[in-house]
């Protein structure tokens, strides 16, 4: 029977209308769970210390991969045996994250009878993560989850879980198949998952409209964000219906009582001044759309993005450390994106064989970019400059030239010089 | 054991996305018309087939049991034909294809009492977070709790279309920002304030000296023998608490109870819509740890985002309202203190000072 600790802080957090971790936890822990017991009994001292209470890291896996395990060790096992050893699983998620019930009980299963029935889900990256597990099990459970038809995702220097929005499971916006992309590019790439071998971590994640829900161009080395390249549908009847007050604005986001106010939500907030309302009719001038999508979230039901589809692909997000947060930067405006994916993948084998060969050990490919230079960057990946890559041209007058541009090359002869300049 | 490694299957990937839809799904797959929230927390999709869904979406903790889960799977069985998921910001969402269960199962989440509904529109959604101590070695906050005493402050937000557009919080426990709060409206930052402490008796048997010295971004640490043994120094003044040489020598920890603590930052954004996204800026460098339910960070937060809800315009995202207002405007309106540590002194520090005679009193 697992021995239940006095947690008079974590009881604080019971109290609330948000859904509380710690009564889930309790409930288990009251029901013999020992690991779960003694998790809450070690968050305590946490709370009591103000400092946390796992070692550093710890060298675990399974046989045949180099990542999808984390190692965690209680640095107070003697207090709280039940979480001596509290390895971290990263389990590769279905797309958008849809579950059939039947089959996410294997896991659960498992994790009952092998873990400790704790788990997140899901982790930042994407992956179901389940928290903690003794080492001896570790091999056991991988076993197991595959097959029953469940693998790892990554960790490590290695392709990190690719993750997407819902997509066109269920979001009228979505320009590409997000959820086809992301299994596609997950079970080409389970090497580089699963065997670290580069310089550092790396993320794909696929959105599929610039409304970016998974953030992809702000949390994936590379992002793949669905756009498209012709007209924005208008069907000028649901305009009207909108500008009448018989359609609630923005999908209901306001509420849906709420009408629009078709200059003051529309017109004026189209951030590129491309739109008009004339004699009753919405106009865009979409040669000057930088199809930010907001004028398609406030009227959905009358706008859509045009039938050209395909994805704008931003490389090199990244967080702050080491050398400062970076955005994605545009590097292709336009592909199509379309089954096998191809011409996609060609692109990465050439990112990737750059960065490979560039990158130092833990550096993201939005550093060596930095370091190296946007121009090296797309000459590896056999792309040609355009302006759409920067925000406007460069305003320093440093500019590097190299030897095979400038007529006559580098070398000169000091004494031919001589022979018109004094000294 | 022998037999299960002997039978060893690997790289077999994730289960087929197609095999994780409802029906309803998989007929209307890429032929979603139009959307529109009928109430917090529920949603209705309209299909070019004539096919309406229903989504409910649920606050969830992201950390959670098996014993939770398995309730969220009953309800999923009894309404949704076996099938559900989470979102991006770790909500649930159920998705029904029959109207007639929409009552019965908004009564069924109202009588389960951990699944409240909303999370959608001008809202306040779930706040994507990190491990905190519950799991992480570097963490200089607890995470799960942060979020839960936030959370239950900024409840009336989460299932009510009141505020002038979606504000999203997140929260990471320390600089590496797992939970990439670098381009939140509102972020949680779990920060270190103290250099690390050595252990120097046992830094060269953990640790490899160079690969540490390499680790630190702002060249601090140097190599030097102390009492007999082979180990490192840093230098406190460059010192910016990022914790990278404790990511790469356990014989480095930064986890100090008076040192550590929480900075918040606002502004941030990742869709495209009107503005182009924004990082996050620092509103508050430091605000101290304290469990277990972080009165002042809760109270900071639903002031700013009150003042925010009193002061922007419709549509507007923080950022994109701080940046029409002035920054200025911001310190003012929040009673935010502006104090040094508000003006970057790191790497690119002047492309944030001001420029221009345009500012305001
Ligand atoms: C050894 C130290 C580290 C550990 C133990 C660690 C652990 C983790 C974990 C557990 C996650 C999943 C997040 C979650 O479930 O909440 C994660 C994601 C992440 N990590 Fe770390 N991490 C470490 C180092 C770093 C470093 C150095 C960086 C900075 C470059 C970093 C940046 C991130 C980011 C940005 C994510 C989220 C990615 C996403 O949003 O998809 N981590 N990390
Ligand atoms: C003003 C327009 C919108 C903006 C700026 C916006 C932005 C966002 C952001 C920032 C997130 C969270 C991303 C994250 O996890 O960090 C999100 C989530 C989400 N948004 Fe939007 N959104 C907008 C409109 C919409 C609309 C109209 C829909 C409905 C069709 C929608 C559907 C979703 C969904 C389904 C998620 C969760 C995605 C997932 O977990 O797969 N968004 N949105
Ligand atoms: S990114 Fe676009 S397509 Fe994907 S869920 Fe969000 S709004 Fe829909
Ligand atoms: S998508 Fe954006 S830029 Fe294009 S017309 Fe609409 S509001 Fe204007
Ligand atoms: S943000 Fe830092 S402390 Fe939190 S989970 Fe990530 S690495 Fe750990
Ligand atoms: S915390 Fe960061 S800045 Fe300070 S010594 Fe370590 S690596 Fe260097």
């Amino acid at each position: 029977m697992a021995k239940l600790h006095d947690t008079p802080m974590l009881d604080e957090l019971e109290k609330g209308p948000w859904p509380s971790f710690v009564t889930d936890i309790k409930k288990l822990a009251e029901a013999g769970n020992e690991p779960c017991a003694d998790l809450l009994g070690q968050l305590e001292l946490s709370y009591k210390d103000k400092e946390g209470h796992w070692k550093h890291g710890g060298i675990v896996g399974v046989l045949g991969y180099g990542g999808g395990v984390i190692g965690r060790y209680s640095d107070v096992p003697e207090l709280f045996p039940g979480v001596e050893h509290f390895h971290t699983l990263r389990v590769n998620q279905p797309a958008s994250k849809f579950y059939k019930t039947e089959r996410l009980r294997e896991v659960m299963e498992i994790w009952d009878r092998r873990g400790s029935s704790m788990l997140n889900m899901h982790g930042s990256t994407g992956d179901m993560v389940l928290l903690g597990a003794f080492t001896e099990e570790l091999e056991p459970i991988f076993a197991e989850l595959t097959q029953k038809g469940w693998d790892l995702g990554g960790s490590g220097s290695a392709l990190r879980t690719p993750s997407c929005c819902v997509g066109k499971a269920r979001c009228e916006f979505a320009c590409i198949d997000t959820q086809d992309i992301c299994y596609n590019l997950t079970m080409e790439f389970q090497d580089e998952m699963h065997r670290p071998a580069w310089p550092y971590k790396f993320k794909f994640k696929v959105d599929g409209c610039p409304n970016c829900c998974v953030a992809s161009l702000a949390r994936s080395d590379c992002a793949i964000i669905g756009t498209w390249r012709d007209d924005i549908r208008i069907d000028q009847e649901k305009v009207a219906a909108y500008v009448n007050g018989e359609i609630a604005a923005h999908g209901g986001a306001h509420g849906q009582d709420d009408k629009l106010d078709i200059k003051a939500d529309v017109i004026d907030l189209c951030p590129t001044g491309c739109m008009a309302y004339v004699d009753g009719k919405l106009e865009i001038n979409n040669a000057e759309c930088t199809r930010c999508m907001h004028c398609i979230n406030v009227m959905p039901q009358a706008l859509r993005p045009g039938l050209d589809k395909g994805a704008s692909i931003l490389i090199g997000a990244k967080a702050p450390i080491l050398d400062g947060a970076q955005m994605g930067s545009l590097i292709i405006p336009f592909i199509k994106m379309e089954e096998p994916y191809d011409d996609f993948k060609e692109f990465v084998e050439k990112m990737w064989d750059w960065w490979d060969e560039n990158g130092k050990n833990r550096e993201r490919i939005g550093e060596c970019i930095q370091r190296l230079g946007l121009s090296a960057f797309i000459e590896a990946c056999d792309l040609d400059p355009i302006p759409q890559m920067v925000k406007e041209p460069r305003s320093n007058p440093y500019i590097f030239y190299k030897e095979d541009e400038v007529p006559g090359g580098f070398e000169r002869d000091i004494a031919d010089y001589r022979k018109k300049h004094a000294r | 054991m022998a037999e299960i490694v002997a039978n060893k299957l690997t790289d077999i990937g994730p289960p087929k996305y197609d095999e994780m839809w409802p029906e309803v799904i998989k007929n209307n797959y890429g032929k979603w018309l139009y959307h529109d929230i009928l109430e917090p927390g529920v949603m209705v999709h309209v299909s070019e087939t004539g096919d309406k869904v229903w989504s409910l979406r649920c606050a969830a903790t992201r950390l959670m049991t098996t014993m939770h889960l398995e309730a969220i799977c009953k309800i999923a069985d009894e309404f949704g034909d076996g099938f559900f998921r989470f979102t991006t910001r770790n909500n649930v969402e159920f998705i029904i294809s029959d109207e007639s269960k929409l009552e019965p199962l908004k009564k069924a989440l109202a009588d389960n009492g951990q699944l409240p509904l909303g999370g959608t529109g001008a809202s306040i959604t779930n706040i994507v977070h990190t491990q905190g101590w519950v799991h992480c070695h570097t963490p200089a906050i607890d995470a799960s709790g942060v979020v839960k005493a936030v959370m239950d402050e900024l409840f009336d937000y989460f299932n009510s279309h009141k505020l002038p557009a979606q504000v999203r919080i997140s929260l990471a426990c320390c600089l590496n920002m797992c939970g990439a709060v670098h381009c939140s409206d509102i972020s949680i930052l779990g920060v270190h304030r103290k250099p690390p402490v050595i252990e120097h008796s046992h830094l060269d048997k953990m640790c490899e000296i160079p690969t540490t010295i390499a680790a630190c971004p702002t060249a601090a640490i140097k190599p030097s023998k102390v009492d007999d043994f082979k180990s490192v120094q840093v230098n406190a003044d460059r010192c910016m608490f990022c914790g990278n040489c404790y990511t790469m020598c356990p014989a480095m920890p930064l986890a100090d109870a008076e040192g550590d603590g929480i900075a918040l930052w606002v502004g941030g954004k990742v869709s495209n819509s009107k503005h182009m996204p924004m990082f996050s800026k620092l509103a508050v460098p430091y605000i101290p740890n304290e469990p277990p339910r972080w009165p002042t960070t809760v109270e900071t937060i639903k002031k700013i985002v009150e003042v925010y809800e009193g002061s922007a315009m419709k549509y507007e995202r923080v950022g994109e309202w701080a940046q029409r207002i002035g920054w200025e405007k911001f310190f003012e309106k929040t009673g935010i203190e502006f104090s040094h540590h508000h003006i970057d002194d790191y790497r690119f520090a002047a492309t944030t000072w001001r420029t221009s005679t345009q500012f305001k009193w």
